[in-house]
């Protein structure tokens, strides 16, 4: 186990290098560069190259690649070219609602999915199965922003029970109630795929459990169901889910974008649409490169936990 | 040895054969006649594949089917459903059923045109990997965890956004970035079929190379592709809706069913004009529902594990 786990972070190793060259290669290719977005109409041509000089945007690219690097290692994820405010600055301020919006949506997906999988695994073809597995299917397959739409048309507009969006009313900061009051609908939105996914993924795992020797051994010792399914199957039928977190994490980034932009939700994904509209490509890059990091971290941590769960897991 | 030397001591006839089982053996059921009665019963993937075909038809015959050109002003704008627009006007008084019908051409074309090509890029890199083995399979797939860190949706939004959005650049940018799932699949097919023994015949009887893979190794690793290449349709679809919705896809007068909606982020036109958001985001729905039932059920029916 030992051995599988420093091996599983030594490969993790080159993969956050070929990251961040991803990352930096986009942003290169990217048309505008800082001291272009910067120059008072008035610079002459012999200005603008001193300065491009002193930035280092003359260099080799590998140099400028070296250059980014050590300034990220620093903190320093460079300039926006729309607020020119620092982009680590404008990360911290919106990465608070995200993560707020991604961790209810993953509590509240695992809630209701887990069940939801058990029952449509041990109750395999009776009606119950049927419905859950169709529901199921609709959640992979509705998109996030028709759902959203149809939440605010139905909860927002015509019976006015949640706000259309936002995170906070104007002039009522900091209230517990009315931040969830905001947070209920998208959460929903950002839960539905995910646990669509989560409940097929529990049953077929389940449904393999529960064929297994060991448990006809605990039924015939007298064991009760409910003990043989939620105790004994239960355990190792969640174990190939710890993986599921790895699929789950760019499920959840990449629906955040979409989820926030239709409940004006002041996160990332918010920021993402802004900066896109803007052209502030270092602004982009910076979130691109996070969110991928937040991934890679993601599956690691999985990873490690299987191996701890499952002994049996070796590296191939 | 012992049990065949005593047997043959013993003198006893060896017991007959059937004829009839050799018969059998004759006509055994081809895998392709065996799946397809495996799927027929699977009611919900027929049930895809009957509205899969009904969209695809729509797409085909679009110029015959719609009442009137999607991008032709006919009427007032915005006005609701009517005898002459069964579905109403947009915004501009554009037929909204034509721009409909029109639309699956673009979601039929995204979906189909990205998976073509991420399919044929995954496949390669993961027969070479999964075929040569030793550092050229290490630095595949450490690409291949590059491509999977980053969230696919963020990385499409800057490309497009970068190259500029259009239908092309869509299905483009889409299609160089999905083939990591199945560069990943092919990759483990290979490594257990490269080990069989007609393989190795194949090696010996001297033939090169790429015929070994491409027509003998890869013919076996179709079934998850085409189960991964089903399902990567559906999600195509979703991806270009979500684009278009954002603004960054297929940019109007194209008519594309997410663009459509892009009109129902005004919370005017959600409360009041239903009919110019509700039918898009339907048929999203039931397009990507039905090609994810089919991938359900051609997934059951090519398990091996399933076949008796």
């Amino acid at each position: 186990m030992f051995q599988y786990m420093v091996r599983r972070i030594l490969i993790a190793i080159p993969v956050l290098f070929g990251v961040t060259i991803f990352s930096f290669l986009i942003v290169n290719l990217a048309p505008g560069n800082p001291v272009d977005m910067q120059v008072n109409p008035y610079a002459t041509e012999a200005d603008i190259q001193t300065k491009k000089e002193a930035l280092g945007l003359n260099d080799p690219i590998h140099i400028q690649y070296v250059h980014w690097l050590v300034n990220l290692a620093k903190g320093d994820f460079g300039y926006s070219f729309s607020t020119y405010e620092p982009v680590l600055t404008m990360i911290v301020d919106r990465i608070g609602p995200t993560l707020l919006l991604m961790g209810a949506a993953l509590v509240l997906a695992y809630v209701i999915a887990i069940p939801i999988g058990i029952l449509s695994a041990t109750k395999q073809y009776s009606w119950m199965d049927y419905f859950t597995t169709s529901f199921s299917f609709i959640g992979i397959s509705i998109p996030n922003f028709f759902l959203g739409l149809g939440l605010i048309y139905i909860f927002a507009i015509t019976f006015q029970i949640f706000p259309t969006g936002g995170m906070n009313t104007l002039g009522n900061e900091g209230g517990l109630m009315d931040t969830l009051a905001h947070l209920i609908m998208p959460a929903i939105v950002l839960a539905t795929g995910i646990a669509g996914n989560m409940v097929r993924y529990v049953r077929s795992s389940m449904l393999e459990i529960l064929g297994q020797d060991y448990l006809r051994t605990a039924r015939s010792k007298g064991l009760k169901e409910f003990f043989v399914v939620n105790k004994h199957a239960l355990k190792n039928a969640l174990i190939p889910i710890i993986t599921v977190i790895g699929v789950d994490i760019p499920m959840l980034i990449g629906g955040a974008v979409v989820t926030e932009q239709i409940f004006q939700w002041p996160g990332l994904g918010q920021l993402t649409i802004q900066s896109i509209g803007s052209r502030d490509y270092p602004t982009l890059m910076a979130i691109n490169l996070m969110a991928a990091i937040a991934v890679l971290l993601s599956n690691l941590i999985a990873d490690m936990l299987y191996s701890v769960a499952d002994p049996r897991i070796k590296y191939n | 040895m012992s049990m065949a030397s005593t047997k043959l001591g013993n003198k006893k006839p060896l017991p007959e054969i059937p004829l009839n089982i050799i018969e059998d053996l004759g006509k055994e059921e081809s895998y392709l006649s065996l799946i397809t009665k495996r799927f027929i019963k699977h009611k919900l993937a027929v049930l895809g594949l009957i509205v899969f075909v009904l969209i695809a038809f729509m797409a085909i015959f679009a110029p015959w089917i719609a009442p009137s050109s999607p991008t032709r002003i006919t009427g007032d704008f915005a006005a609701s459903p009517s005898s002459a627009h069964l579905l109403g006007t947009d915004q501009v008084g554009r037929d909204l059923l034509s721009r409909l019908i029109y639309g699956s051409r673009v979601s039929l074309s995204v979906g189909i045109g990205a998976v073509a090509i991420y399919v044929t890029i995954g496949t390669i890199l993961g027969a070479v990997a999964g075929y040569f083995g030793k550092w050229i399979d290490m630095l595949i797939m450490r690409v291949t965890d590059v491509f999977m860190s980053f969230p696919y949706l963020m990385v499409i939004l800057v490309l497009v956004s970068i190259m500029g959005p259009s239908l092309t650049n869509i299905i483009l940018v889409i299609g160089l970035l999905g083939w990591p799932a199945v560069a990943r699949i092919v990759r483990g097919s290979v490594l257990s079929i490269k080990e069989m023994d007609y393989v190795m015949a194949g090696v010996a009887l001297g033939y090169s190379t790429p015929k070994i893979i491409f027509r003998h190794i890869l013919p076996n690793c179709l079934a998850p592709i085409l189960v991964n290449a089903t399902f990567g349709i559906a999600s195509a679809i979703i991806l270009e809706a979500s684009l278009s919705f954002l603004g960054l896809g297929v940019q109007p007068p194209t008519a594309s069913w997410g663009n459509i909606l892009t009109e129902a982020q005004s919370l005017s036109v959600l409360a009041n004009q239903p009919w110019l958001w509700v039918p898009p985001g339907m048929l999203i729905l039931l397009a990507v529902l039905s090609i994810n039932f089919m991938g359900d059920g051609l997934r059951d029916a090519m398990d091996p594990r399933s076949i008796k």
